[in-house]
């Protein structure tokens, strides 16, 4: 029944050093749908993919706002995200209201991963299922976290979290120097939306009614795009570009992630950039050969 | 209304005749209400060591705060070494008058504060400025006064805001807080407030102030204060924050001790019949 003895609470560890339940709590978050987040010097914007269980069904709720300068993605247990993203609203309220500041990025993240953390050596609690990208902006500027169950908590420039989040993650890897330089909000938007759109399976397309985006910066609060709202965002995208629809509206195939990756990128760099991530010369081509065939 | 506490809360016996005071069980007879041992229970109910006056007031880069080192017993000038301006982080200045006990409580509270602030800042960069230390402050005084139980004292606090224009606020033992370009506690509102709003009419004209003409200001409530506020030393301290002439982005704290109440006059004493020691 079990997988081995050592995988019945969260505070035994195994002979070989692992807490299984934290580790099977890491898992659930690679269950839940793609989120991805993305930071500029003044801006952090969070993109994430919704599911519906049945097509009936409304959309899961995938980013939460905390208060005016900070909200969160979340990819995992749904409910256990709700419990936490409490937890930080009251955390923001109080700071409001002892110290008249609002609540810093930094100690909200940790104050939620000193809670997960707790329940990693207590018997008779569960970690927490849910990954979490905190995005804040305050007097220290534009953050991004990632926040896991097993209390672990990382800035990024550019992070993702969900099902097939590697390919996101490859993606903002390759774009990192652009992503950071980017002024305006709207790119940022739109390389966080490629990002997410490298994690969709092959017979899924972002829509307004399965992308979130959110928004938080310099002189901008925590701003949520849903629905109908969201579709202004898609469109730029579309415009931005295209290429890689055509290019598989052009070849049909099943490209590996890879490839789209590449091309998409190509995009958005224009073309002829090249990047600086010390690829191997062939993959750095590639692209570039590609965007040329297809204009 | 009846101002003794001991009083409070019973339907009045001209109206209601004689309270029974088996009513509940109340412990309190009419015949000993002043007997404390019979009281259930009951807290400060005045200041014991206090300190006087705190004067503060915004110039153009800054603000300056002054407070007297004394320490009194009721009327007896019982400790004339205590330090009232308390600094906290490196650009707020919090001074304290009323109860002296009160204060070092005030301190400790502050202190702890600054600790955690420091130790759980993890990337720094978040600072405690003025108006969070105004705002924690203001919810401690108001927390203890609604369980009846109020830290006895009236606050001052200085600083810079965010956007690092200077910071000026009061609370007191109620939980009260207003700000403005002047500010002055107890006996100082009355004495001290007059004389700085010569130098600042309206709250906006701290921006026309040097430091000069605030520091002049300042010495001169403090010379009128001990002339006038019997509680009052001719011993005081002075912090002065200001932007740093080098650097605008940094402040320079100056926080200058056991100053005297210079140019004293007692010209006027010498026909004022059992003014002194001297009998007439």
């Amino acid at each position: 029944m079990f997988r081995n003895n050592y995988d019945n609470d969260s505070v035994t560890y195994s002979p070989t050093g692992r807490l299984f339940q934290v580790e099977y709590a890491l898992e659930a978050i690679k269950q839940g749908s793609a989120a991805v987040g993305l930071v500029s010097k003044s801006h952090v914007v969070l993109v994430a993919l919704k599911r519906n269980a049945e097509e009936l069904g409304s959309y899961q709720k995938k980013i939460i706002k905390v208060d005016d300068h900070m909200g969160i993605a979340l990819a995992g247990l749904a409910p256990d995200a709700r419990v936490l993203s409490n937890y930080l609203r009251k955390q923001a309220m109080s700071s409001k209201m002892i110290f008249n500041r609002p609540l810093s990025t930094s100690k909200a993240v940790l104050s939620i991963a000193d809670k997960a953390q707790e329940n990693t050596q207590s018997y008779g609690s569960r970690p927490y299922g849910v990954g979490l990208l905190v995005a804040g902006y305050d007097e220290t500027g534009a953050h991004l976290y990632e926040f896991q169950p097993s209390g672990s908590v990382l800035e990024y420039f550019g992070a993702a979290i969900g099902a097939r989040s590697q390919a996101a993650r490859t993606y903002l890897e390759r774009n990192l120097d652009i992503i950071r330089e980017s002024d305006s909000v709207e790119s940022l938007i739109v390389h966080g939306l490629n990002a997410l759109r490298d994690t969709l399976s092959q017979d899924v397309e972002l829509t307004f009614k399965n992308t979130s985006v959110a928004v938080v910066g310099k002189e901008a609060e925590f701003t949520t795009y849903d629905d109908e709202s969201v579709q202004q965002w898609l469109d730029k995208l579309d415009s931005v570009s295209n290429a890689r629809n055509r290019g598989d509206d052009d070849a049909g195939d099943a490209d590996a992630d890879a490839d789209a990756t590449e091309a998409a990128e190509g995009d958005a760099e224009g073309a002829g950039t090249t990047e600086s991530s010390g690829d191997a010369p062939a993959t750095e081509t590639a692209p570039e050969d590609r965007m040329e065939t297809d204009e | 209304m009846n101002h003794n506490p001991l009083q409070w809360g019973r339907p009045s016996n001209d109206t209601y005749g004689q309270y029974n005071h088996n009513i509940a069980n109340a412990s309190v007879r009419e015949a000993d209400h002043q007997s404390l041992d019979s009281f259930p229970k009951m807290n400060t109910q005045q200041p014991i060591i206090t300190g006087t006056s705190v004067i503060a007031l915004k110039f153009k880069d800054g603000i300056i705060m002054a407070a007297d080192n004394l320490g009194s017993y009721g009327s007896l000038l019982r400790f004339n070494n205590i330090e009232r301006l308390i600094k906290v982080g490196s650009e707020t200045i919090v001074g304290v008058s009323g109860d002296i006990s009160d204060l070092q409580q005030i301190e400790r509270i502050l202190d702890e504060l600054e600790t955690t602030e420091e130790v759980y800042d993890n990337d720094g960069g978040h600072n405690l400025r003025a108006p969070h230390v105004h705002e924690y402050l203001s919810r401690v005084l108001y927390n203890r006064r609604s369980k009846m139980n109020p830290l006895w004292n009236a606050i001052i606090v200085g600083g810079f805001n965010d956007d690092k224009t200077p910071f000026l606020r009061y609370i007191d033992l109620l939980g009260v807080t207003y700000g403005s370009s002047t500010l002055a506690t107890g006996f100082g509102s009355h004495l001290a407030i007059p004389l700085l709003r010569q130098l600042i009419p309206y709250d906006v004209d701290y921006v026309k102030v040097t430091e000069e003409e605030a520091r002049k200001a300042v010495e001169n409530s403090m010379r009128v204060l001990f002339y006038r506020d019997a509680r009052a030393a001719d011993k005081y301290s002075v912090v002065t924050i200001k932007k740093s002439e080098d650097d605008p982005s940094s402040y320079t704290f100056t926080h200058e001790k056991d100053l005297r109440v210079q140019n004293q006059s007692w010209k006027f004493a010498k026909d004022i019949r059992g003014y002194g020691s001297k009998q007439q």
